[in-house]
């Protein structure tokens, strides 16, 4: 059993590689794409978690402005855990590959991770990861276009912070991972329900007396910057 | 063909790396926060005032830190930039506009500018080498606050001169801030050149742990906004 299923894998692999090869008239060796996605923070004292990546077609979003965060999302925004949104972006057809870092980003430095795949038509790029001194703020790249980009060309931007409107900001230290709190936890709900702009931290030195952060965790966007390289 | 004439008028809009005439407008963006005066330069690709994510020279931090533009004019002159120096004849105030003229040289086809932001400690305003674009025109950047990452943000005026690496922010040329505070902090998280987190301030004139005025000395970015016209 277990061998003819891995013969008809290679078989349906077989005949994949050749409809492709059909398609585009190329051997598969050269219609593959590299791609290094590189992410410096470039807050005071935000450390971002492992930034998620995903090179993709036009079929896939991360998330959408005034819409309501995926599961995927809200666990990466609240507790910096990749694995769900991954998941997600892998389940989509449109995504060529999705991978996360093997770290986080403290303020002050970088963090570069890889992509590569197939080449195909329209290939764009979505990266996000923690502030992990928020209750479920984020930030990343919405599905850059990666169309133009010719071998060893790079586009650089400095990115904004957004609120996945999952959890309310109460800045208690229960409720930030940076601070020791629990990441996600689905029973916390946010009356906001939506992909918003974040409006940053009040922090403790500026009146909330609940809040576990301190005004060095105050951010004004962009709060990172954000390079991708096609190396192949 | 038709791929080779694109190309050819894809190389005469571009057109040599050679002379230009720039104008380049400055206008304040924000409620209350002055601007020490600009040093505007026109350089070659190989020259670069600051880069995000890296620790600030001696030069950018004596920006920075207290309005002195001596030591970018002369890393600038040695690599054979052209400027234009102090075009609001002194800090420029909230609201305010002012605009510099440079002829750029052969070859100096990136544009930068810097100056500090009055009162913070270590706040700069900084265009990092732009390209300028080789076809006329008027083209629009805005630009953000960043913290040169080498002074902790205790937000208390000085009493006396500046020094690099000291603590304490040089002047309020708005005369709006406080005294008698006890300090925001004193560490620095992050070391190396990064985006500003802003002012805290308080309320409190003769006290609390700011000198600033929080209802008066905060902003959200961008805080320039730069017009730069290719003649």
């Amino acid at each position: 059993m277990g061998i003819r299923t891995r013969i008809l894998g290679i078989a349906g692999l077989a005949a994949l590689t050749a409809l492709a090869a059909a398609g585009c008239g190329q051997n598969r060796g050269a219609s593959s794409v590299r791609y290094q996605v590189t992410v410096a923070n470039l807050t005071n004292a935000q450390p971002l978690t492992p930034p998620a990546a995903v090179l993709h077609r036009s079929g896939y979003q991360g998330w959408t402005e005034g819409e309501t965060a995926t599961t995927g999302l809200e666990e990466l925004a609240e507790g910096g855990a990749t694995a769900a949104f991954l998941a997600e972006a892998r389940g989509n057809d449109a995504v060529v590959e999705a991978e996360a870092a093997d770290t986080g980003v403290a303020p002050g430095t970088a963090v570069t991770l890889t992509l590569e795949g197939e080449r195909r038509p329209g290939l764009r790029l979505t990266v996000a990861s923690m502030l992990a001194a928020t209750n479920d703020g984020f930030t990343g790249a919405a599905g850059w276009d990666l169309a133009s980009l010719a071998v060893s060309g790079s586009r650089t931007a400095l990115v904004k912070a957004w609120d996945a409107g999952t959890e309310a900001n109460s800045e208690t230290a229960a409720t930030v991972p940076a601070l020791g709190g629990t990441g996600f936890d689905a029973g916390r709900t946010s009356a906001v329900d939506r992909v918003t702009v974040h409006p940053g931290v009040v922090t403790a030195a500026d009146g909330l007396t609940a809040s576990g952060l301190a005004e060095a965790h105050r951010f004004i966007g962009p709060v990172a910057r954000i390079t991708v390289t096609r190396v192949r | 063909m038709r791929k080779l004439i694109l190309a050819a008028a894809l190389a005469a809009a571009a057109g040599p790396a050679g002379a230009a005439d720039l104008t380049v407008k400055l206008t304040n963006l924000t409620q209350g926060i002055y601007f020490t005066p600009f040093l505007v330069a026109a350089h070659g690709g190989s020259t670069d005032l600051f880069e995000p994510g890296q620790a600030a020279s001696q030069s950018l931090k004596q920006v920075a830190e207290c309005g002195d533009l001596s030591g970018v004019e002369a890393d600038l002159t040695a690599a054979g930039a052209d400027l234009a120096k102090d075009p609001a004849g002194g800090t420029l105030a909230p609201g305010a506009s002012a605009t510099a003229t440079i002829t750029s040289g052969s070859g100096n086809d990136r544009l930068s500018l810097v100056a500090m932001m009055l009162p913070t400690n270590d706040g700069f305003v900084g265009l990092d080498s732009q390209a300028v674009p080789a076809s006329k025109g008027t083209y629009t950047y805005y630009l953000n606050g960043w913290d040169a990452g080498s002074e902790a943000n205790n937000e208390l005026l000085a009493t006396g001169g500046c020094s690099v690496g000291v603590a304490g922010i040089p002047a309020d040329p708005g005369g709006a801030a406080g005294s008698g505070g006890s300090g925001v902090t004193t560490a620095e998280n992050n070391t190396m050149i990064h985006i500003h987190r802003g002012n805290l301030g308080d309320t409190n004139a003769s006290g609390g742990p700011s000198d600033l005025d929080s209802t008066l000395h905060r902003w959200q970015n961008p805080v320039l906004r730069v017009d730069v016209t290719v003649q």
